[in-house]
């Protein structure tokens, strides 16, 4: 390999979004849940809902720490390591990265405070609400992410200027610009991916517990609740990934192609289960659903689809590892769907929390959605390559062309020490907190203010 | 006044709202291993516990809005400031997540560990801040295509390092004054020990800064002086048809910066903390708008060639999305201001630390 600007800048972006991408997803999904537990607990005023409700917050503020920290990186990224691609964008790129920051980031934090800090010093119905803002901020967050990533899958509303000696591009209707034929549909993938994300960590620490036979009623409500968000979303999936795909279909062709490892353009195009893609021989092979393909996308066997052989190959995205990750995305999808559905219909039938494999298969499931998630995004990134904004500007002329391939290789490595070092300590610090429980009512009124405490401290100068 | 100057208007509110509101909490940072003890250490940190991720918002939205209404000075002022950036993303991260891990765990090498960090992390920011601002004034060696050309130790000029040492200062002295109003008792004794130690370590810093700003560059005054200097490269028409009125604003900021300093002893010994740090926060807005002045209508200044500057015009978005965003800015501003004020307005007063407490 190659180790210059462009491939140090591109590890380093798939590597710090990657690590971003863990967290963003835990507190969209686990927000969700605690704007539902909070408001049974506002509804019903049993005590059980507030034990609950307090233990999550716990779980989500230490999630959202490096969520938010991890997140300042990406922002800056495109300027630091992608300047040629920033000037190009500019215009269209930075404008829902500002909207972002004015109309989410500032909703998130500020009402995140409240979440946090403001058991005692607001009332219930104004912390319920705070919940639900910190939750519609992290939702609209990810949508104007996921607009603009979009707009570099599918561009549209813009025209091609050249000012100061810089080509960029620039918008024509910013509307048009943000609701852009991919920006729905990835969005509500985006955002049901994370539910389920959200959710499996809750049934992970659920389960955990029920299988210790501690903090059951806490337990077993968190988990039940939790389960059903999961089904919901994982149903959902499919049907919005199916949307997505006709979209993949019609603006981003060889991504459709690489996805599904098909070289010939034809009708009555196979559907593959799992399978194998070499383009040196130009042949996939495996377990395949003959005219499946065409049908999902045109609704008709007859439908026809391009194929990689349509596109220079210079323009193919890296077809294996397209192909692979989405069908494991896809699998993992599937997965889900059978497992929450059994699970459901287990609770129905009284007999899902006596299941001890079922509640043991949840512990380690939680890293599951998180995979999927990753996959989801690898397969719509790596499938828009070689672009950097599809049919527009290549990856390789988006760099930055005042940095040298040692600056680049010294911040790589400081993200690999300081990530790898915070990942532990989050697992650490999730671990104890979960190890420790939610807490008893009476423990949290009692609260910290110990005399004996702030008498040894005082030492001045 | 066109769209142009009203977005560098807002990217400078949104960067003296920064320095103001994250200039505090880094300032407490910077204290924080000057404090003893796990109980002070703990009232140091809840005291921007409930704020801390706010501010760091400004900056976020503040980058955002760079991007999208200046996006050849994002690109290249990011590229070229890359590694010093770099560090200061990784003090960010590090000072962040310290905030929220440390009273995990009752070891205490681990809140040691913790404390450390957010120390450092809050000094490094502050000083890679301040660095940054003096690379700005002392001009970035930018070619004609808007690429830099030096390499990072040109950016190591005496100049650039004696800022960020200015900027540490500011923001340690802004820091204690808050503390100052968020702690009793002993503690807030101990933290006006400290206001008044960073004062006269700020002050002769002030002076020789501002001194060392005009010798090395007077055209940083060229807005400020009716017309008397003349700015090599490009002067904004603004400036040119209303030279007297704008001079005689520059002055009057000038003259705020100088009473917001000298209020800042009168109001701590007449125990009126508040107005205390009412004259920091105009202190800082000061300082940031007299840098906004002097360089103005450019954002990045050329060492190499006047003409390679980048300025509102040469650097900004096209006009459409600069007035569309201006709108959605102007639906926006008025929710984020509310927000804030709710926010600070719940979390006013002294710190308490409960069970939810970092």
């Amino acid at each position: 390999m190659n180790w210059d600007v462009e491939t140090l800048s591109r590890i380093q972006f798939a590597f710090t979004i990657m690590f971003h991408y863990i967290f963003p997803p835990f507190s969209i999904g686990m927000g969700l849940l605690l704007v539902i537990f909070e408001s049974l607990y506002l509804i019903t005023r049993k005590a059980i809902y507030e034990k609950i409700t307090r233990f999550w917050i716990k779980i989500f503020a230490a999630n959202f720490a490096v969520g938010v920290a991890s997140g300042i990186v990406m922002e800056f990224e495109f300027g630091t390591n992608w300047a040629t691609y920033s000037r190009f964008v500019g215009d269209i790129f930075g404008s829902p990265l500002a909207a972002e920051g004015i109309f989410a980031f500032f909703l998130e934090s500020g009402f995140l405070a409240i979440l946090l800090f403001g058991w005692n010093r607001v009332k219930p119905g104004m912390h319920l609400f705070a919940t639900i803002m910190v939750a519609l901020g992290s939702i609209l967050s990810g949508f104007w992410i996921v607009v603009a990533n979009s707009w570099q899958q599918t561009p549209v509303a813009f025209e091609i200027v050249e000012d100061f000696g810089i080509r960029r591009a620039v918008i024509t209707d910013f509307w048009e610009m943000v609701f852009n034929p991919s920006a729905m549909v990835r969005f509500s993938h985006v955002i049901v991916g994370a539910f389920i994300q959200g959710a499996f960590l809750v049934m992970s620490v659920g389960a955990y517990y029920i299988l210790k036979k501690k903090h059951l009623e806490f337990a077993k409500i968190s988990f039940s609740i939790a389960l059903m968000v999961a089904a919901m979303g994982s149903l959902a999936q499919p049907l919005i990934g199916h949307t997505h795909a006709q979209v993949v279909e019609k603006y981003q062709p060889a991504k459709l192609a690489a996805f599904e490892g098909l070289y010939e353009t034809q009708k009555n195009a196979p559907l593959y289960i799992i399978g194998w893609t070499d383009p040196v021989t130009q042949e996939t092979t495996g377990l395949a659903i003959p005219g499946m393909l065409s049908y999902l996308v045109h609704g008709t066997f007859e439908g026809e689809v391009k194929g990689l052989k349509e596109f220079p190959k210079e323009d193919w995205p890296p077809v294996k590892g397209v192909f692979q990750s989405y069908h494991l995305m896809v699998a993992l999808g599937m997965f889900f769907i059978a497992l929450t559905l059994f699970s459901l219909f287990m609770l129905w039938r009284g007999k899902l929390f006596e299941m001890t494999w079922l509640l043991k298969l949840y512990l380690p499931a939680v890293a599951l959605p998180v995979i999927a998630n990753q996959l989801g995004w690898i397969s719509a990134e790596r499938g828009r390559q070689p672009w950097i904004v599809q049919g527009l500007l290549r990856t390789s002329e988006g760099i930055s062309k005042s940095i040298t391939s040692e600056e680049v290789m010294i911040s790589l490595v400081l993200f690999m020490i300081v990530y790898t070092l915070l990942f532990f300590v989050w697992l650490y610090v999730l671990d104890r907190e979960i190890k420790h429980g939610p807490d008893h009512l009476q423990v949290i009124e009692a609260g910290f203010k110990k005399r004996s405490e702030k008498m040894d401290v005082i030492k001045t100068n | 006044m066109d769209y142009n100057i009203i977005w560098y208007i807002l990217v400078g509110v949104l960067l003296i709202g920064y320095a103001i509101l994250d200039g505090f909490d880094l300032g407490v940072g910077i204290l924080h291993l000057f404090s003893k003890g796990d109980y002070n250490r703990r009232i140091l940190m809840n005291s921007i516990g409930p704020v801390w991720d706010g501010n760091e918002v400004w900056l976020i939205t503040a980058g955002g809005a760079l991007f999208a209404a200046f996006p050849n000075v994002y690109a290249t002022a990011f590229s070229s400031f890359y590694l010093p950036f770099m560090l200061l993303l990784i003090a960010l991260i590090f000072r962040a997540v310290s905030i929220e891990f440390r009273s995990k765990e009752k070891s205490t090498r681990w809140r040691s560990f913790w404390d450390k960090g957010f120390s450092i992390g809050s000094i490094l920011a502050a000083l890679l801040f301040g660095l940054a601002i003096g690379n700005v004034v002392m001009g970035f060696a930018i070619g004609d295509d808007m690429e830099y050309q030096g390499n990072v130790f040109d950016l190591l000029n005496p100049y650039a390092l004696t800022a960020g040492i200015f900027a540490l200062s500011m923001f340690a002295l802004h820091g204690a004054i808050y503390l100052n109003m968020k702690t009793e008792g002993e503690l807030q004794l101990q933290v006006q020990k400290w206001i008044k130690v960073a004062y006269w370590i700020f002050v002769p810093l002030f002076v020789v800064f501002s001194l060392l700003t005009l010798y090395l560059k007077p055209e940083m005054i060229a807005n400020f002086s009716f017309g008397m200097i003349d700015l090599p490269g490009n002067k904004h028409a603004l400036i040119e048809k209303h030279e007297v009125l704008i001079s005689i604003f520059a002055w009057t900021v000038v003259a705020l910066n100088i009473l917001a300093i000298a209020n800042i002893p009168r109001t701590l010994h007449k125990g009126s903390y508040g107005w205390t740090f009412i004259s920091s926060a105009s202190m800082i807005a000061a300082v940031v708008m007299l840098f906004a002045l002097g360089i103005f209508p450019n954002m990045m200044i050329s060492n190499l060639d006047p003409g390679f500057n980048l300025d509102i015009y040469n650097a900004s978005s096209s006009p459409y999305t600069l007035r569309t965003m201006a709108i959605l800015a102007a639906f926006g501003l008025p929710f984020v201001t509310s927000y804030t004020i709710i926010i600070y307005w719940t979390y006013r007063g002294k710190v308490k630390l409960d069970e939810m407490s970092y």
